[in-house]
């Protein structure tokens, strides 16, 4: 993938958000799901222009089922912000950049 | 070519709506030369959303040309290329409101109060299909996405081994209470009449599954639980009985109501909100602005009617700008 969307993986998940320079904003997806393509892209574009002040990351929920439930992760796309490695708030389901970037605003 | 050029500008054929319908018009209107604009939508996770329905379904099975099935977010992948193979302008957006009064018509994006549109057009082809209805019990919105779902492919995975609830009787009930249950335990399907409407292999794929059960002439009264869904209040429409029916997860599939908010006042409707066309056309009562699509078809509803009428749409819509010559 190019630019600055990074890959979590079970094993790596606990390491990247804590060490995180920046707050990190982490999509729950899967292959097998619509409405998680759509955004994708838009993600990607929001990983570009916040580069130094957002971190994207993409967790495939299928390879890591143990994460998404523990934090109680139900339906897809779930987007989580960690701020300084604690959950700061949830967005549940695909939106418009303008209504995701809305919600971020605060933590950036 | 982005929004902002096309601001001022009037074109031939402008496309709101991105199913199957939408994106065949844009294929058969593309391929006439008429450089047709789409307005495909914004991402949602209700059907009201780039490529409509079937982006919230997995294996097809009925659409014509793929004896194996093909996923749903698939085929429309397929539409929207095929559409931009030819030309079509795909815009991520989401018309906002519509001035059908005088030609050319005039779509607004973003500020519905703005003064000028966002473009004009000599035609319009609507196809913005229809969305999933929700029960509109309390606290609905504040539970979807801990354990009230509108999409058995995004969530079914969340609900391994657990014991939900898909409410319906029609074939989205059936396709999602099966597919579902290669992950549950245990589906019940809780529908408010005696008897199935849905198709007759639909039922007998649900009715051989022995993972699904039934609660007939049922209803769910009240979703149970704090934050997350714990179970539903369940009435019996025959006894007037209550009870409850301990799930983790309920999705609904009762049916659908077009997306036809935009066009209050502009175009003719059925009570039902169904746009109305002339029969066999895709002509509303405004010329040069045609329907097609789920829309307009509370009858069918299939992907492939919505892209046959796709089709019909653009070929009128290029019948109509000829005769304007």
């Amino acid at each position: 993938m190019a630019g600055p969307t990074i890959t979590l993986s079970a094993s790596t998940f606990d390491e990247e958000i804590n060490s995180a320079s920046t707050p990190v904003l982490v999509d729950f997806w899967a292959e097998w799901c619509g409405p998680c393509k759509l955004i994708a892209p838009i993600l990607d574009e929001i990983a570009s222009e916040q580069e130094g002040r957002l971190t994207v990351a993409k967790l495939n929920v299928d390879e890591a089922p143990d994460v998404a439930r523990r934090f109680g992760v139900m339906s897809i796309p779930t987007m989580i912000l960690f701020d300084g490695g604690e959950p700061a708030t949830r967005m549940v389901g695909a939106k418009p950049k303008e209504a995701l970037l809305g919600e971020l605003a605060e933590y950036l | 070519m982005s929004l902002d050029d096309l601001a001022g500008r009037e074109v031939e054929v402008a496309i709101i709506g991105s199913g199957p319908a939408g994106l065949t018009a844009a294929i058969y209107a593309a391929r006439a030369n008429l450089h047709p604009v789409v307005l495909e939508g914004e991402p949602s996770s209700t059907s009201d959303q780039p490529g409509g329905q079937l982006m919230l379904t997995t294996d097809v099975e009925n659409y014509p040309g793929f004896p194996e099935g093909v996923m749903g977010p698939e085929l429309m992948q397929r539409f929207r290329d095929q559409a931009a193979r030819f030309g079509a302008q795909i815009h991520t957006v989401k018309a906002s409101r519509v001035d059908f009064s005088e030609q050319p018509y005039g779509i607004w994006i973003g500020d519905p109060g703005a003064d000028e549109p966002a473009l004009r057009a000599r035609t319009v082809i609507v196809s913005t299909g229809a969305q999933s209805i929700m029960l509109g019990l309390d606290r609905e919105v504040e539970l979807v996405g801990h354990g009230l779902s509108t999409c058995a492919t995004c969530d079914g995975f969340f609900f391994r081994d657990q014991h939900i609830a898909v409410v319906g009787g029609g074939d989205s009930a059936m396709e999602e209470a099966t597919f579902l249950t290669r992950f549950a335990s245990r589906v019940t399907i809780i529908h408010r009449r005696d008897a199935l409407r849905a198709s007759k292999i639909m039922q007998r794929r649900a009715f051989d599954n022995e993972r699904i059960d039934f609660m007939w002439n049922s209803v769910v009264e009240e979703y149970l639980g704090e934050s997350t869904l714990a179970g539903l209040r369940i009435r019996d429409t025959k006894t007037g009985e209550t009870s409850t029916l301990d799930v983790t997860g309920c999705f609904i599939a009762i049916g659908h109501r077009p997306n036809t908010d935009l066009f209050v006042g502009q175009l003719e409707m059925k009570e039902n909100g169904y746009l109305v066309t002339e029969a066999n056309s895709t002509r509303t009562v405004v010329d040069g602005v045609f329907a097609c699509g789920d829309v307009q078809d509370d009858y069918y509803r299939q992907a492939v009617t919505a892209a046959g009428t796709g089709c019909m749409a653009a070929i009128e819509a290029e019948r109509y700008l000829e005769s304007l010559h």
